[in-house]
């Protein structure tokens, strides 16, 4: 099937340093207000799930190395929002890492809910390596 | 993004103004710990002028709460958004933490 017509593009690579973050997904933000992503889209779904997959990116993927770079390739188009994360880690398999943060054990942790957040707020949540480790979150505009 | 912390009678206030995330986190959790280390044990966290929360933000919360028991204190948040409160909802974390609805009735229930 032919995707629509792109809206807005955004291809952008930081080092990885997490004050990047909220300019990045205020970038995204502003894109996807522009096509007329519901307000619920715009102040909870992608601002929290892009900022999980950044960070995932800089602290996990790159292990906060600046020498490492992170890309950041978003596509807003009349259907939906494309956001494809790039680290240059080892990547990691979403289903094993993905806790319940829910459970009696794991809701007293100050860790592990951010795939946990990402997956529950996008919809669609995949991984791939071509050479980088690559997250990609879509979300569709209702 | 910035931490105003306030004293109402022996209630420290923390207002959040922006995002609390990854790259902020820190220098909340350090603005309470200096409020604990100079003797507060009542802490409320006002969320009225945040715009959202991540993970990070979420575990700084839990951590200070864990902290704040252990000396014998207490952690409540107050003023979430709907955003916010459907984070809370998601993570069970509104199970965790007594939230109010204003600063007002945060301060009553301590």
């Amino acid at each position: 099937m032919e995707a629509a017509p792109a809206l807005a593009e955004l291809n952008v690579r930081i080092p990885s340093d997490v004050q990047y973050i909220a300019d990045i997904v205020d970038e995204v933000v502003r894109r996807c207000a522009a096509a007329e992503f519901p307000r619920r889209h715009l102040t909870l779904n992608v601002p929290v799930a892009l900022t999980e997959a950044i960070s995932n990116a800089i602290l996990r993927g790159n292990g906060e190395e600046l020498s490492r770079s992170v890309h950041v390739r978003a596509r807003v188009d009349t259907v939906r929002l494309e956001v494809e994360v790039r680290d240059e880690g080892d990547g990691f398999d979403l289903d094993l890492c993905t806790a319940d943060p829910t459970t009696a054990d794991n809701l007293v942790r100050e860790d592990g809910r951010g795939l946990f957040l990402m997956r529950s707020l996008m919809d669609r949540v995949e991984r791939y390596s071509d050479g980088g480790n690559v997250v990609r979150l879509i979300l569709h505009r209702p | 993004m910035t931490f105003t912390l306030t004293q109402s009678g022996d209630v420290s206030i923390v207002e959040v103004e922006g995002q609390l995330i990854v790259s902020n986190r820190q220098e909340l959790k350090q603005k309470v710990l200096d409020a604990l280390e100079k003797g507060a044990r009542k802490v409320l966290v006002d969320f009225g002028r945040t715009s959202y929360i991540d993970s990070s933000g979420l575990g700084v919360l839990v951590s200070l709460a864990k902290k704040m028991r252990e000396l014998g204190g207490d952690l409540r948040l107050a003023n979430l958004n709907d955003d916010l409160q459907t984070l809370f909802e998601l993570t069970k974390l509104d199970t965790l933490f007594q939230i109010s609805e204003s600063r007002e009735r945060a301060l009553e229930s301590f």
